[in-house]
């Protein structure tokens, strides 16, 4: 089916590269850049755990001297946060999902060849490489990696002398999301256009499978929030340099007054958080969208309510704007403000309450298929139902406030944005990791792996709700000599043993990924029998993607369980029943 | 059973306003090809990249003047009395800006006539292209030049500007209102300099054997980025001047 050969006039398309550094370093094919970014957000995963694994050996030992790293001491811990809180944010929860697998499979399943604009998309993933090793760097710079959250709050973060690490370090990692900001503005700008402009003859917006309208719907979350982020860097970088006085009023650290004044620090949490809040659905959406996919692929159903699913995701994207006040709940704004915030967070839950119910509507008398893609899929269901359930608890002042600084909040932002998106990394590498290197996963390993990681997670984050209730604080190094909180050290000590399992648990999918790549069971064309244009492609896609032919699309993505069909599905480049409609 | 009801309705493949997936060119390779089509379908999805982009640009803008009306609004502590005072006096702007506003209001005119002398190239190109078929090209004065020129004067006039209120004693850090001055001058002209950059690209299309077609798209989408450039100047002036 697929031949090499272009047609006539596509000869001066960009042909297939052939040196090493065009075709895997600076490569403008967006396979090969949707796996540079996998690869950047699996280096960074590794990064992001490893510092999470040092928070919770220190949380329930607190004085105990690690081999080669030594004491971690109170500051050292607060850094350990904020690195583990930016890299897993950034460049693992925003990079994998949207920039790997999107640019990877965004173009073949609207049937495009490549993105709208190689070079930029070249250019994006570039700067966000450099983003992550700068921001590694802090680690390097005298004084060490910043102290003051991912959040990055003035004036601790826009004073150097604030603290350790508030140095270089603190400037490095500003820098360092600047540029992330600006590979993501470029990578959003490639997702908005290529969506709009590229679709394959007679791909219309409905007919695009809502792993699209996720990529799509998180690309505008991104145009729109990640200009704020660089503005409000830019306003930081300045403070911190130039002398400044956006964000620091006249204050005092360590008994001497800085040299500004008049700032506000509430400005930069609204800047912040005008991105911050769009930014954890850039993180979720994505998953959601394959998430409908999967359910639909192996319940052999179509999906149910493919519009509302559009509708929803719309709708969760454009509310998502206007709830950034209810992570500033603490500020003392005004409980009029709060209550519009409070209100418009808990409409959320009506969109989110669509898609969860269209879910179990799919999977309901479906005659499922529980592969290990399917596994994550509903594994994202169970973590976004448990982690988005305490949601609407936050989103109440009254309640949200003796909650907010404690770990009933980790656990909560944890389960929602971390865990089931991570689970739809995983989904989505099980899933197309046959198409990706033309191999299968092996299957019990991912069935060991699922289990662990499900498990895992929620003995990780569900007691955090409990002891967030019983007044654990967050962000604090040490609470073990804390008399209140004495009964809880069994728990967290609990906590940590279940990430000691956890984290090994990922050693399996890491082996199992690089493992599989070279003697994995040779994958089919369409292993899974799904009808996206993905599958109607060769395995791995050729350069052009579809072989020098462009597909035209018939029928709905989600076209399973046809009776009547010689297959039980219909893929949608099968023009047979258009003739028999 | 019950016979097959599609998810989605289904009617004759509509044809997508996409460019049919055509893969699209590497930089500069695309050597002579003239396939009209080809060519409407790069230029249309070059300015919506392009609609996408200042989209992107502008939420940085619209961000800082946020930032600009809230700080306004600020108090501010004064450590001597311990009393709360306010600290926004506005900065007496160069008059230079205005000769400024005008050099980049010509700019943005000669930018379109570069903009439609490049379109009607491209065009004679297409005709010449055709066997047996010559038009004389006539060459006139170089707006893209021209543009380039007027372009780098604004800059050279904000920084000049910078230097008359460094003169007065308005530093970065002197005062809140004049930090704000550097900041919106200065990320604006960071982006006219792109433009600058992006024109000097389009001038030398020949050196870098871009094509006539790919020439026009570039001047194209660079002369709405320079539109967009003044317009966004005028409010960043009307913004400092008035707005207190």
């Amino acid at each position: 089916m697929a031949t090499r050969e272009f047609a006539a006039h596509e000869a001066h398309a960009h042909a297939a590269p052939q040196g090493f550094i065009r075709k895997w370093v600076f490569s403008l094919d967006h396979k090969v850049i949707g796996l540079q970014y996998y690869f950047l957000a699996l280096t960074a995963v590794i990064v992001g755990m490893f510092l999470s694994l040092l928070m919770r050996i220190h949380l329930i030992w607190p004085n105990i001297t690690l081999p080669l790293l030594g004491d971690i001491k109170p500051e050292t811990y607060l850094t350990l946060v904020t690195m583990h809180g930016t890299i897993m944010v950034f460049f693992v929860l925003t990079t994998a999902p949207q920039g790997g697998f999107g640019n990877y499979f965004l173009p073949i399943q609207i049937g495009a060849a490549d993105m709208a604009f190689p070079v930029l998309n070249m250019l994006s993933f570039w700067v966000t490489a450099l983003a992550f090793i700068v921001m590694l760097g802090a680690f390097f710079v005298t004084g060490g990696a910043p102290l003051h959250g991912w959040t990055g709050y003035p004036p601790l973060s826009a004073v150097p002398t604030a603290g350790p690490g508030e140095g270089p370090g603190a400037d490095m990692w500003v820098i360092s999301i600047a540029l992330f900001c600006i590979g993501a503005l470029m990578s959003a700008l490639n997702f908005i256009t290529t969506t709009l402009d590229m679709r394959a003859k007679g791909m219309s917006m409905m007919r695009m499978p809502l792993t699209c309208w996720a990529w799509f719907i998180t690309a505008i979350l991104g145009l729109l929030a990640f200009g704020v982020l660089f503005s409000a860097g830019i306003l930081l970088l300045l403070d911190r340099n130039a002398g400044t006085s956006f964000y620091v009023p006249l204050t005092v650290f360590s008994g001497q007054i800085v040299a500004h004044k008049g700032g506000s620090p509430l400005l930069w949490q609204h800047l912040f958080w005008f991105f911050g809040h769009p930014e954890v659905y850039i993180a979720i959406l994505p998953a959601m969208g394959l998430c409908s996919q999967l359910v639909s692929v192996f319940s052999r159903k179509p999906i149910f309510g493919y519009k509302a699913m559009v509708y929803a995701m719309l709708s969760i994207g454009l509310l998502g704007f206007m709830v950034w006040g209810h992570h500033m709940f603490m500020s003392g704004m005004s409980p009029y403000t709060a209550f519009a915030f409070s209100i418009m967070t808990m409409a959320i839950g009506v969109p989110s309450a669509i898609k969860t119910f269209n879910w179990l509507g799919t999977l309901w008398g479906g005659r499922i298929r529980l592969a290990s893609p399917m596994l994550f899929a509903i594994g994202f269901v169970s973590l976004f139902v448990s982690g988005g359930i305490s949601g609407p608890f936050l989103a109440q002042p009254t309640l949200d406030i003796p909650l907010h600084d404690t770990a009933f909040v980790t656990g909560h932002f944890h389960l929602i944005m971390g865990v089931a998106s991570i689970f739809g990394i995983f989904a989505a590498t099980y899933y197309w990791f046959p198409k990706m290197f033309g191999r299968m996963m092996n299957e019990t390993l991912a069935r060991w792996h699922f289990w662990l990681t499900f498990v895992g997670t929620y003995c990780i984050f569900m007691p955090m709700h409990y002891a967030g209730m019983a007044g654990q604080p967050r962000r604090y190094s040490q609470f073990t000599e804390l008399h209140y909180l004495e009964k809880l050290i069994p728990l967290n000590t609990f906590i940590t043993f279940a990430a000691f399992v956890t984290i090994s648990a990922q050693l399996i999918f890491i082996f199992n990924l690089f493992w599989s790549m070279k003697a994995g069971k040779k994958a089919s064309d369409n292993p899974w029998e799904a009808t996206t244009l993905e599958w109607t492609t060769a395995t791995p896609p050729p350069h052009d993607n579809f072989g020098g032919h462009t597909p035209v699309v018939y029928n709905g993505p989600y076209e399973y369980g046809v009776p009547g069909a010689p297959r039980d599905y219909v893929m949608q480049t099968d023009p047979a029943t258009v003739a028999a409609h | 059973m019950a016979s097959y009801t599609p998810t989605v309705a289904i009617d004759d493949p509509r044809t997508s306003t996409g460019g049919n997936g055509a893969l699209p060119p590497d930089w500069g390779s695309d050597g002579g090809n003239f396939d009209s089509s080809f060519f409407d379908t790069r230029l249309r999805r070059a300015r919506l990249g392009l609609v996408v982009g200042l989209t992107g640009i502008a939420m940085i803008f619209i961000s800082f003047t946020s930032a600009y009306i809230v700080r306004q609004g600020l108090p501010t502590l004064d450590p001597r009395t311990n009393a709360l005072l306010h600290d926004w006096f506005p900065v007496p702007l160069p008059r230079l800006l205005l000769i400024n506003t005008v050099v980049l209001l010509i700019s943005s005119v000669t930018m379109e006539l570069a903009r439609r002398h490049t379109a009607r190239k491209v065009a004679l190109a297409q005709l010449t292209s055709v066997p047996g078929v010559s038009v004389e090209a006539k060459e006139g004065i170089s707006w893209l030049a021209l543009t380039m020129v007027l372009g780098l004067s604004f800059l050279t006039g904000q920084w000049m500007a910078w230097r008359e209120l460094a003169a007065n004693g308005f530093y970065v850090a002197s005062s809140p209102s004049s930090s704000f001055v550097y900041l919106l001058t200065g990320m604006h002209g960071i982006h006219l300099f792109g433009g600058v950059v992006a024109l000097l690209i389009a001038g030398f299309a020949s050196v870098l054997r871009r094509t006539a077609d790919s020439q026009f798209i570039l001047v194209d989408v660079t002369g709405w980025y320079w539109h967009f450039m003044a317009l966004l100047w005028v409010y960043i002036l009307c913004l400092l001047e008035f707005v207190h």
